[in-house]
C-alpha cells in the first residue's frame, strides 16, 4: 500500500515541463511540506478511478498555485479565495467532469469564506480539499485563520491573541452544518497510519463526486517545516500534539450512501430551437399604412402620472404597443431616478414619423393625469397648444392653464360602472384613441387581445376601451 | 424574426441567448436587475444555467470558470458591483477568457443613487483592475443595440480571446422600444485552448501566472498586440451630420440620443455642428477624431457626458491640441434636457 502512495501516479506528468528552471522531476514544494503527499493521494485516486482525463483541477492561491505543474488534467488557476466560485462554473458547465477544489487555509477560510460556504451550501457536485497548516506559506509565514492562539506567525510575532486575532477557525465544524453537504471529514498527515486514513478520505470524497452525490469537504492538518520553523519530523510531531487537538479528526458529516445521486443531466436548446423558447416566433402583427387612418405627421410626447397601481406605466407601454404595430417609432421609458418619490408613478412615451433622440419627455404634447399631484406637478410642462386628459373622478382642481385643450374624463367613475376602477387606464385610452389622430381604433381594438389574452379581462377591457373612445370622438366634435 | 416592444436590460439576455451564450452568474443590483430577471426566466428553458450569486466578486469567478470550459457565459451589474469585480475582470483578461459583463451605469461615487451616469468610463474602459490589460467595451443608444452590440460582444471576445463589456447607462437599461431580434447565432469557432474534462483538452491550462519576469513581460506584449489588432480591424462608430460640420460634438449611450436631436434644433438654427458617437470606447475611435481636427473646417470639439468628464480625457489625446475639446457634464443622476444642450453647445462654441 505504501508503496503506492510513494510511486507517481500517472495522474501526473511524467515530467513537470511547466516547472520554470532545470528541476522538472521534482515538485517546488519544501523538504516534508504535506502538499505532496495530499497530491499523490489525489493523483492516485483519479487514476485508479478512471477519471484523470475527465478532471478539471482548479488551483488556487497559496503554496499550490503550482499544482498544474503536476496534475496530468485540465487545469484552471483561480484567484484568491475564489476556487470554489471558479469551480462552480466549471462544474455547472461540465457536470459529467469530475472538478476538484484545492485550497490553503488563507485562500478558503479567509478571503474566500464567502465562495467556500454558499459552494457548499448550494450543494455543488464538487470535492474540496482544504489543507490547513495553520499559516500563510507562500507569502513568507503569515497569520493563518486557523493560526492557534499563541502561535508566533511574521505577522503575530509576538503570537496570536483572543483580543486582537480571535480563535482560530474551524472549517470542517462550520461546513458539516450547512444541509447540503454529503461528506465533511477531517484527517492529518503525521504519520503513515494517519496518511492512511486521508488516503481513504481522499478516494471517498472523489468517489462521490463520481456518483453524483454531491458536495464534498475533506479538511487536511498538514505540515508547513519552514513557516513553522520546524524540522520535517517536528512538524508531524506538531501536528499530532498540537494542531490536531485544536482541530479535532473525524468524520463530522456523511449521508452519501442515504441520498440520491443529482440529476445533471443538461439539456442544451439547438440555436435552432431558441427563437421559439424566447417567444420571438409569436404573433407579429402589423398594418399597412393603406389600413390605418393616421395623421401624415405625428410627432407625440406622452407623460402619463398618477399613483402606483394605477397603471400608469402599462397605459404608457400599451400607447407604445399600439404605435409600433402602426409602424411608428416609439419609445417608452419609467419615472426612475431621482423622479421616483412618494409612491408616484410616471412614463414618457413618444410616437413619431421620425427616428426618437431622447426618450425623454420633458414638455409633453399630452399630459395624462391620473392623480391630483401630477396635474399640479406636469402641468406647466405641457406645450402650449396641447393636450390634458385628466381623471375628473380623482382630481377635485381644474388645470389653470387656458392655452392648453383641457380634457376631463371621469374614468374611475366609468370603469367602476363598468365593474372594475383598475381598468380606468383602459378608459383613457380610449379618450386618446377617439380625441387623438395617431391611435387608429381599429388597430387598438386588434392589439388589445394580445394584451388581454384571458376572455373575461379582454371583455371588460374592450367595454372600457369602447366607452372611452364614445368620449374621445365627442371632444373632437 | 419577431418585432418585440421590449427593455434594454431584456434586449440583453435575449441577444445574449441568440448568440449562444448558456450561462448567466449575477448579483441583482438597481438598475441593472431586469437582465437577471430575464437570464432567471429565459437561461432555463435553454437548458442553461441561471445562478445568484452569493457576491459579485462570485458571480464573476463563477463566469471565469464557466468560459475557461468553452461556453459562452456572462455577467451583468452597475457601477458598485463593477467595482467589486474588477479582480475578476484582470484575471479574465490575464487569463484571456471571452465572456460578455454587462454594466448599467448609475449615480456615484460610493452608494450613490440608481439613476443614470456615465461615471463608470474610467474603471471599464481604462480596465480599472491592476494589471496592463483592456477591455472591449461597447457603448449602446438603443434597446436595439442593446441586443445587437450583446452578440457582437459575444463575437468579438471569442475572436480576440478577451473579456468584452457591454457598457450602458440606466436609461438605456430601462427604456422600452421596439427591437428586431436576429436569427440565432450558429457559427461557433472551436476553442482548442478550453478545458472541457476530456483527454484532448488535458495539456490546456487556464492560468493568468507567469513568475518569469522575461515570460510575464512576453504575455503582456502579446496582449498589447493584441489590443492594436482590435483597435485597427473593430473601432466602431457612428457620424450625424459631420459632413459639413465646423463643430463635433461628442457623446455615447443616451447622451448621444438628445445631442441628436440638438443638433437637429442647431441646424435649423444655421449653426453647423454634428456628432461623432462612439460605438466601442475600447478600442476609441482616437483616429477618426484625429482625422475630424486636422480639417480646416473643423474649429473646435465639445464632449458631453453624464459624468465629471471622463471620456473626454480620450478625445483630447486624439485631439491632441490641434483644436479646443470643450466638456459639459451632468452628475449624480440629473440629465440635461435639450434646451439645455443646445444652450450649453452654443456656449462651448462660443457662438452665442
Amino acid at each position: 500500500m505504501s508503496v503506492k502512495i510513494l510511486g507517481k501516479s500517472a495522474a501526473f506528468y511524467d515530467t513537470y515541463e511547466r516547472r520554470p528552471g532545470s528541476n522538472q522531476e521534482q515538485t517546488h514544494y519544501c523538504p516534508g511540506c504535506g502538499h505532496g503527499i495530499l497530491h499523490k493521494l489525489i493523483a492516485e485516486a483519479l487514476l485508479d478511478y478512471g477519471v484523470a482525463e475527465n478532471s478539471v483541477f482548479i488551483s488556487p492561491v497559496g503554496c499550490s498555485v503550482f499544482a498544474y505543474y503536476y496534475f496530468n488534467a485540465g487545469n484552471i488557476q483561480a484567484a484568491h479565495g475564489r476556487a470554489p466560485a471558479v469551480a462552480t462554473g466549471v462544474k455547472r458547465a461540465l457536470p459529467e467532469s469530475i472538478v476538484i477544489s484545492y485550497q490553503g487555509d488563507g485562500d478558503l477560510a479567509a478571503i474566500g469564506g464567502n465562495e467556500i460556504l454558499h459552494a457548499a451550501n448550494r450543494g455543488e457536485a464538487m470535492t474540496v480539499f482544504f489543507v490547513n497548516n495553520a499559516i500563510y506559506g507562500m507569502t513568507g509565514g503569515q497569520m493563518a485563520p486557523t493560526t492557534l492562539i499563541g502561535q508566533k506567525t511574521t505577522t503575530t510575532p509576538y503570537g496570536r491573541t483572543l483580543q486582537n486575532e480571535g480563535y482560530p477557525i474551524r472549517m470542517a465544524e462550520i461546513i458539516s452544518n450547512l444541509e447540503s453537504p454529503v461528506y465533511v471529514e477531517r484527517v492529518m498527515m503525521a504519520d503513515t497510519r494517519s496518511i492512511n486514513a486521508a488516503r481513504k478520505a481522499v478516494r471517498k470524497g472523489i468517489k462521490n463526486q463520481i456518483e453524483k452525490k454531491g458536495f464534498s469537504f475533506i479538511e487536511v492538518l498538514s505540515t508547513c517545516p519552514t513557516g513553522w520553523k520546524m524540522s520535517a519530523p517536528q512538524s508531524q510531531e506538531w501536528i499530532k500534539t498540537t494542531l490536531s487537538e485544536n482541530f479535532p479528526l473525524g468524520v463530522y458529516k456523511d449521508v452519501a450512501d442515504q441520498v440520491e445521486p443529482l440529476n445533471l443531466e443538461q439539456n442544451l436548446a439547438t440555436p435552432a430551437r431558441v427563437p421559439k423558447l424566447l417567444g420571438l416566433d409569436q404573433d407579429n402583427m402589423s398594418f399597412d399604412d393603406s389600413e390605418m387612418k393616421l395623421a401624415a405627421n405625428i410627432d407625440q410626447e406622452i407623460k402619463i402620472s398618477g399613483f402606483g397601481g394605477q397603471g400608469v406605466l402599462s397605459l404608457g407601454i400599451w400607447l407604445s404597443e399600439i404605435g409600433m404595430r402602426e409602424n411608428l417609432e416609439v419609445s417608452w421609458i419609467p419615472s426612475y431616478g431621482p423622479e421616483m418619490r412618494g409612491g408616484t408613478a410616471n412614463c414618457h412615451v413618444k410616437l413619431s414619423n421620425r427616428s426618437i433622440g431622447s426618450p425623454l419627455v420633458t414638455h409633453p404634447t399630452i399630459l395624462v393625469a391620473m392623480n391630483r399631484p401630477s396635474l399640479e406637478k406636469f402641468e406647466e410642462d405641457v406645450v402650449e397648444g396641447g393636450a390634458i386628459i385628466w381623471d375628473s373622478t380623482l382630481i377635485d382642481v381644474e388645470p389653470a392653464r387656458k392655452d392648453i385643450v383641457n380634457i376631463p374624463v371621469p374614468a374611475t367613475q366609468i370603469a367602476k360602472e363598468i365593474g372594475n376602477t383598475r381598468i380606468s387606464n383602459v378608459v383613457l385610452l380610449g379618450v386618446l384613441s377617439g380625441f387623438s389622430d395617431f391611435l387608429d381604433p381599429m388597430v387598438v381594438q386588434r392589439v388589445l387581445p394580445l394584451i388581454f389574452k384571458k376572455k373575461h379581462l379582454l371583455e371588460i377591457n374592450l367595454k372600457a376601451f369602447q366607452k372611452g373612445l364614445e368620449l374621445g370622438k365627442e371632444i373632437n366634435n | 424574426m419577431a418585432k418585440q416592444f421590449v427593455k434594454g436590460n431584456e434586449a440583453v439576455v435575449k441577444g445574449a441567448i441568440l448568440a449562444g451564450c448558456r450561462a448567466y452568474y449575477g448579483y441583482p443590483i438597481t438598475p441593472a436587475s431586469e437582465i437577471a430577471h430575464a437570464a432567471a426566466q429565459y437561461m432555463p428553458l435553454v437548458g442553461g444555467t441561471f445562478l445568484q450569486a452569493e457576491s459579485e466578486i462570485a458571480a464573476i469567478n463563477m463566469v471565469y470558470g464557466a468560459a475557461g470550459t468553452g461556453i459562452r457565459a456572462m455577467t451583468a451589474s452597475s457601477g458598485p458591483g463593477f467595482s467589486l469585480k474588477q479582480e475578476g475582470m484582470s484575471y479574465l483578461a490575464g487569463a484571456e477568457l471571452p465572456c460578455v459583463v454587462v454594466d448599467i451605469m448609475r449615480g456615484g461615487p460610493g452608494l450613490g443613487n440608481i439613476a443614470p451616469e456615465q461615471g463608470d468610463y474610467h474603471q471599464v474602459v481604462k480596465g480599472g483592475g491592476h494589471g496592463n490589460y483592456k477591455n472591449i467595451v461597447l457603448a449602446p443608444n438603443s434597446a436595439q443595440e442593446m441586443c445587437d452590440l450583446t452578440i457582437l460582444a459575444f463575437d468579438l471576445a471569442d475572436k480576440y480571446r478577451n473579456p468584452a463589456v457591454v457598457l450602458a447607462d440606466g436609461f438605456i437599461g430601462q427604456m422600452m422600444e421596439p427591437v428586431d431580434f436576429p436569427e440565432p447565432v450558429t457559427d461557433f469557432a472551436e476553442k482548442t485552448w478550453a478545458v472541457r474534462g476530456v483527454d484532448r483538452d488535458r495539456k490546456n491550462l487556464i492560468s493568468s501566472i507567469e513568475l518569469d519576469p522575461d515570460d510575464l513581460e512576453r504575455h503582456n506584449q502579446k496582449l498589447q498586440q493584441k489590443y492594436a489588432i482590435i483597435e485597427n480591424a473593430e473601432t466602431r462608430f457612428e457620424e450625424y451630420r459631420v459632413e459639413d460640420a465646423e463643430y463635433v460634438v461628442v457623446g455615447y449611450g443616451i447622451v448621444s440620443r438628445m445631442v441628436h436631436t440638438a443638433i437637429d434644433q442647431l441646424r435649423d438654427e444655421g449653426v453647423k455642428v454634428g456628432m461623432l458617437r462612439p460605438i466601442t470606447l475600447s478600442p476609441f475611435p482616437r483616429k477618426r477624431l484625429a482625422e475630424l481636427a486636422s480639417l480646416k473646417l473643423v474649429k473646435a470639439f465639445s464632449v458631453i457626458e453624464l459624468s465629471n468628464g471622463q471620456m473626454v480625457d480620450d478625445v483630447r489625446l486624439a485631439v491632441n491640441g490641434e483644436k479646443p475639446v470643450e466638456f459639459y457634464g451632468r452628475m449624480g443622476g440629473n440629465v440635461p434636457s435639450i434646451k439645455e444642450l443646445v444652450h450649453e453647445i452654443k456656449r462651448m462654441m462660443r457662438v452665442l
